[in-house]
């Protein structure tokens, strides 16, 4: 799996955070998404899906592999 | 003979069925259909969205627009029509405008930093829990826990006097209410305005590290700006919270089972969060939006000028995206709700929200395992008149 972000669609919500810390963080300054684990190991894959669905602004993107 | 249901059937807004936690019938039913029409306090008409993948098209889409200045926006109440005449906040603007005054906020409702105040809410949850069980029971659990709560805190967060929170907690009151009047909301909305613009005057000459203050010290905003952005982050960041902390207690209350779920394994406190929001979707109108460019939504034309009212209440009752969704399972996940809307403007104070509702239920359950409704269940008054539902009063004793 292969997970990509659009900064320019994320506004801030932050519930990517709240699904999987270990894949996404937010910038401190402006709340916008930052890509900590591109390629999320097999156990964290079903929460980043879960991220990608309820992202409000449908900025994150996988590439299932 | 058969009748046939005339299209635009639904009224806005529509009675609530014998459930009280449960959308309207009329919106329900409207289910079945990708979307109808309803007709407005003014005579007009929009086209109700009830299904959840529809709302998330519709929030999602930049040719629908929450920018109340375009021709054909719909308005639920004379006095919604009269709060977004005059020096409307960034939820009645699109991006970039909306985008610009957002990104000035968003940096304070991080989930990092919002988690940093964990230790505080829950200082004030116990205070004012502690003042409400030092008198005999019952107690009126709005008045006493359920408002001041969220109240203090969005206080704490923009440094506004918290003492002062009879003047704006009426107000805001007024601003929300269906029947209120253009008048009596312009009255009220220019008190608060005056008051907060009145206070970044105060905060220009004596500074302090709260939100309003740093508003002011980036210089690019003027006072009144910064007194509609505090008035926005104000309202919402009490009324919400504390109606769905009340109507929470109520719901849970009055499902015994899901009620002691809840109390033998804490630690489902976030997934039964996240259900209440679903399940509750307090904001009762919706959200509006009006085409500026011809859309398709659900297989229905929807005309530039033409308002559209996405129905989160029914989204997070629809069956294809939530098993058994008229019933509260504090155990399911519930994430996918649009109870926060959906889209650019998707509540800036979510994680806020999320971080109060946790520490206030969780710390109710734990200290009160008595707590019980004080009166006859049919005694309670719902808020059927605003924007957003929840109770008037709740009698409880512990």
């Amino acid at each position: 799996m292969r997970v990509s972000v659009d900064p320019d669609r994320c506004c801030s919500s932050g519930q990517c955070v709240a699904a999987v810390p270990e894949v996404f963080d937010q910038s401190e300054d402006d709340g916008v998404v930052l890509l900590v684990l591109p390629l999320p190991p097999a156990e964290l894959r079903s929460a980043v899906r879960t991220a990608a669905a309820i992202c409000p602004g449908r900025a994150i993107s996988v590439q299932e592999s | 003979m058969t009748t046939v249901e005339p299209i635009d059937a639904i009224t806005f807004p529509a009675p609530r069925g014998g459930c009280p936690f449960a959308p309207p019938p009329a919106y329900q039913e409207a289910l079945e259909r990708p979307v109808s029409r309803i007709s407005l306090w003014d005579g007009s008409h929009a086209w109700l969205v009830t299904r959840h993948e529809d709302v998330r098209a519709v929030m999602g889409d930049r040719r629908f627009s929450a920018d109340a200045r375009n021709a054909g926006f719909p308005f639920l109440s004379e006095g919604r029509r009269e709060l977004a005449a005059e020096s409307p906040s960034f939820i009645r603007m699109d991006d970039p405008e909306h985008a610009r005054y957002r990104r000035m906020l968003t940096g304070d409702f991080i989930i990092k930093r919002v988690e940093t105040l964990r230790p505080e809410v829950q200082r004030i949850v116990d205070d004012f829990l502690d003042r409400m069980t030092s008198h005999h029971p019952p107690a009126d659990l709005v008045a006493e826990f359920a408002l001041p709560v969220p109240s203090l805190v969005i206080c704490m967060l923009l440094g506004v006097p918290y003492q002062d929170h009879d003047f704006f907690q009426e107000r805001s009151r007024i601003l929300l209410r269906n029947h209120s009047t253009a008048e009596q909301v312009r009255r009220a909305r220019d008190e608060l305005s005056a008051y907060l613009e009145e206070l970044a005057e105060r905060k220009a000459q004596d500074p302090d590290d709260r939100i309003i203050s740093r508003l002011l010290a980036r210089g690019d905003l003027t006072r009144s700006e910064v007194a509609a952005m505090s008035l926005l982050l104000l309202v919402a960041g009490h009324e919400t919270t504390a109606n769905m902390t009340a109507l929470s207690t109520l719901a849970l209350l009055r499902d015994p089972v899901q009620l002691a779920r809840l109390r033998k394994d804490p630690t489902l406190i976030k997934g039964a969060v996240e259900e209440l929001l679903r399940f509750l979707s307090i904001v009762q109108g919706g959200t509006v939006r009006v085409a500026v460019e011809t859309a398709e939504i659900g297989g229905t034309t929807i005309a530039a000028g033409e308002g559209v009212i996405c129905m989160l209440s029914t989204a997070n009752r629809d069956g294809s995206v939530f098993a058994s969704p008229d019933e509260l399972d504090v155990g399911r996940d519930a994430r996918r709700h649009v109870a926060f809307g959906f889209g650019v403007h998707q509540c800036l104070g979510q994680p806020l929200a999320r971080l109060e509702l946790q520490i206030a239920l969780e710390t109710l359950i734990r200290r009160l395992p008595g707590l019980r409704l004080a009166v006859p269940a049919e005694q309670i008054r719902y808020r059927t008149d605003a924007a957003v539902y929840g109770v008037e009063e709740l009698p409880v004793a512990w």
